[in-house]
């Protein structure tokens, strides 16, 4: 049987459509910047005498009109397509795009209720109900949400196993019917086989998986360490700061790329390095709550017990399971492979969030507020943690989203040079890597992992820009 | 100032020590050791074998005398074999008298060491894989700088306008695509001989190879064409960009709405002499530093992009080095890659001081 085509049933109709719009948008995306160039401004409202507006349009404004409404016929013609393939039941009829529309229905459902919730209740969520006032936070939130989504529901959208091998489907194209399907199995490999004839798309779908299993995590924990460290450096000064500093800068002197290739070998892991690592890195979790509920809770000593108590417990079982694969109940743990990749993300990120923190509380600790805390007879822990630092927030939380993103691309490159991970992992990295050997021949396996972790970093991007320009609004 | 460059200059030395001695360490660990007696004796070896060819070829004592061997500091080591009498050491040459030799040989020598896979002196293979990824870095930088900044400054000048949202929109997609995934896409859209635009030009007879441009830079390496060199170099070129363009505009931002801009424009200057002449020179200091500090950032870059297009430079080296633990060839890529980064970090230090006349260093 033929491979099944990228637009299905609907193709010849829609396909002259999307053409269109895209040579409406080049020509009017050419137009206008000429247009500007040769000086043609955009019109202008008038006030006329009798208080009503007249708007004059320019060329230019013509210009940009043409690429908002194709714009939105290619957005059209898509969300047709994808319905097209939910609605439709031959995968022949569905087409390509269809057939992954179809495959990513929870996604969509959850994004819907999402979106339709978020929109309605914006003004009562303080800076994430703002984010929706910003198109770009929008688009930002939506190919974030998008992958995050397709994470939790990989089970449900991969077609196949991501290492479940047929080996006649190597390097076949996009589109390809199985050889001989059992009874329940997904009839097509949706975006073609990879060189060892496994799905691409069931691949990217399970990649997202596990870059969002590690990313956001080493993220929060770059974070612990660059607060509980930065905090006391800022605020103080002085001498431990001056050595801080100096291990920050060494930390960040190192180029990268080495510092991975030196960590991230089994020789390293045998040595027990990453454990040793890990038990310090994994141990400012659990300072950073200890000292934020005794500083917060320090005049009421049973309050406070208890929640010390309930940290030391919960902090203490994941920290023994995580970091010395010694959990007495036997239900956290994490392969050495994982873990070093973990710790040296870790490790890389927080010097720089450490810099971050530091430079904030050197000019917040000047304001009013924190003098007047001193002078109430505050703690300096009390002043760090409850005073300074939910003032330091905003700038945090725009890092935070970008940092995401910078983990996931240094991610992508450990699995790119096939360091820390196991070789069938389908994360992105790895799938890009073993892509790129026969690049030229069939381009196909590489390209979905690629434009994954590009759109998802784009949406950290785009995310991280639109909070930075809403919380700068007030 | 001199103070300031001194001091720095003391920083910058203590820290390529502690950088260099945690390379050392990392390379020199007892599993690390274990597989190179293995590679470079046989695979067989029992522990204790392997223990005592370690202590044959130097690999034994503590750890930090070794660091002081290698650093020049501390005598090079020798062993008189008890059965032949022959004399081995760090600074014998093979058929040198052991009379003749030096007592250091170290970095502070200038004797690199011994790259046990190539089989050839460190020094000998680091300078010409230098020069081939020092051709790159410049054709990347002479792409790069000027692109950034047009694309910053033209972003800057009116904020908030559609260019600059256009523009920054831009910048932040460059940004969010690393290097292994633009060389990726580039390769299929304009290398590749079934796929992206190059079928569709040789059909039309537009160009003359099967591709417009050739997707691995092998032959680079002896001749620079544009044939062979466009892909790595705009690749690298373009993730770098974005970030330099996003302080640019920044600065221009800033810049444009200061006081002496508002004179100049209620003077009646036109608003392309404002941003040339009374903006540009201002709104350029950021960015140099920027720039300056972007160097390092380049050469994970360089890593996946030499791997990537079969270009046997500098970061290939490394990656070759490190995988197959060539202890003293890592170390000198280290101590380049090392010296490449403070001494970027110093020269903005210095070169920001001098071109901010607000900040003075007595």
């Amino acid at each position: 049987m033929d491979p099944i085509t990228w637009t299905g049933s609907l193709g010849p109709f829609l396909n002259p459509l999307i053409l269109a719009a895209i040579v409406v948008f080049v020509l009017g995306f050419l137009a206008q910047l000429v247009l500007n160039f040769a000086g043609v401004k955009p019109g202008e409202v008038q006030i006329n005498p009798d208080h009503t507006l007249t708007m004059t349009r320019s060329a230019n404004d013509y210009a940009l009109m043409a690429m908002k409404y194709a714009v939105m016929l290619f957005l059209a013609c898509v969300v047709i397509m994808i319905i097209g393939g939910i609605v439709q039941s031959d995968l022949a009829a569905k087409g390509i795009i269809g057939g992954m529309g179809q495959q990513f229905l929870p996604v969509w459902i959850a994004l819907i209720v999402i979106f339709a919730l978020s929109i309605n209740f914006k003004r009562k969520l303080g800076l994430y109900g703002k984010l929706f006032d910003s198109p770009i936070g929008m688009v930002g939130f939506f190919l974030v949400m998008f992958w995050m989504l397709t994470a939790v529901f990989a089970n449900m959208i991969g077609t196949h196993g991501p290492i479940d091998v047929i080996s006649q489907m190597r390097n076949e194209v996009p589109g390809t019917f199985l050889p001989n399907p059992d009874e329940g199995d997904y009839l097509v490999y949706l975006l073609g086989g990879d060189n060892l004839g496994r799905d691409v798309f069931s691949r990217m779908v399970f990649g997202a998986r596990e870059v969002l299993k590690i990313a956001p995590a080493a993220t929060l924990f770059a974070f612990m360490v660059g607060i509980t460290l930065g905090l006391p450096a800022g605020y103080f000064g002085g001498k431990f700061d001056t050595a801080l500093t100096f291990i920050a800068n060494l930390v960040l002197a190192f180029p990268v790329i080495l510092l991975f290739y030196l960590l991230v070998t089994p020789e390293i892991v045998a040595s027990g390095i990453p454990t040793y690592m890990a038990a310090v890195l994994f141990l400012f979790p659990i300072i950073f709550f200890v000292i934020l509920f005794n500083s917060r809770y320090f005049t009421q000593p049973m309050t406070r017990n208890i929640y010390i108590a309930i940290t030391l417990v919960i902090g203490g079982w994941l920290y023994l399971g995580l970091a010395w694969d010694l959990d007495p109940l036997g239900v956290i743990s994490m392969p050495g492979n994982i873990l070093i990749v973990f710790v040296s993300v870790v490790f890389v990120n927080s010097p720089t969030v450490f810099r971050i923190v530091r430079g904030i509380v050197l000019d917040i600790k000047t304001r009013d507020y924190v003098a007047a805390g001193q002078t109430r007879g505050e703690g300096p822990w009390y002043i760090m943690l409850w005073e300074i630092l939910p003032n330091a927030r905003g700038p945090l939380i725009v890092d935070f989203c970008l940092r995401i993103g910078y983990t996931t691309i240094l991610l992508g490159t450990l699995g790119f040079f096939g360091l820390g991970v196991s070789p069938e992992s389908p994360d992105w990295g790895s799938t890009i890597n073993e892509g790129r050997r026969l690049l030229t021949i069939y381009p196909h396996p590489a390209l979905p992992p690629a434009l994954a972790l590009m759109t998802m970093v784009l949406g950290l991007n785009l995310l991280a820009d639109g909070l930075r320009e809403e919380s700068l609004k007030d | 100032m001199g103070l300031f460059i001194l001091k720095r200059f003391g920083v910058m030395i203590l820290t390529a020590l502690c950088l260099t001695f945690v390379v050392f360490f990392l390379t020199n660990l007892f599993p690390n050791l274990e597989k190179l007696a293995k590679t470079q004796g046989n695979a067989r070896m029992t522990d204790a074998e392997v223990v005592s060819w370690l202590d044959n070829n130097g690999y034994g004592g503590p750890m930090i005398t070794r660091y002081g061997q290698w650093l020049g500091v501390v005598p090079g080591w020798t062993r008189t074999d008890e059965e032949t009498g022959e004399v081995t050491g760090r600074c014998i040459d093979f058929g040198m008298d052991p009379a003749d030799a030096p007592r250091f040989c170290g970095m502070l020598q200038g004797d690199l060491g011994y790259s046990t896979v190539s089989d050839d002196e460190v020094s000998n293979i680091v300078g010409g894989r230098l020069l081939l990824t020092g051709k790159l870095m410049g054709w990347v930088l002479i792409v790069m700088i000027p692109s950034a900044l047009i694309v910053g400054v033209l972003a800057g000048m009116r904020e908030g306008s559609r260019l600059d949202r256009t523009l920054s929109t831009a910048s932040i997609a460059t940004t969010a695509t690393p290097e292994y995934v633009s060389g990726v896409i580039f390769i299929v859209l304009l290398a590749s001989s079934t796929a992206g635009i190059s079928p569709w030009l040789a059909e039309q007879g537009w160009i003359d190879g099967r591709t417009l441009f050739l997707g691995s830079s092998r032959s680079a390496m002896d001749d620079i064409t544009f044939w062979n060199f466009t892909l790595p170099v705009m690749t690298l070129a373009l993730y770098g960009m974005g970030y330099i363009a996003r302080m640019t505009r920044a600065s221009m931002a800033e810049v444009m709405t200061a006081q002496y801009i508002r004179t100049a424009r209620l003077k009646g200057v036109s608003f392309t002499k404002i941003v040339l002449k009374h903006a540009l020179r201002n709104a350029l200091i950021a960015p140099f530093t920027v720039i300056m500090l972007q160097i390092p950032w380049l050469l994970t870059g360089v890593v996946i992009v030499e791997t990537l297009f079969n270009y046997n430079g500098f970061g290939w080296t490394l990656v070759q080095a490190a995988s197959n633990n060539d202890i003293e060839l890592l170390m000198s890529v280290s101590i380049v890659a090392v010296i490449v980064v403070l001494t970027t970090q110093l020269i903005s230090d210095i070169g920001y001081v001098y071109l901010n006349p607000r900040i003075r260093i007595s």
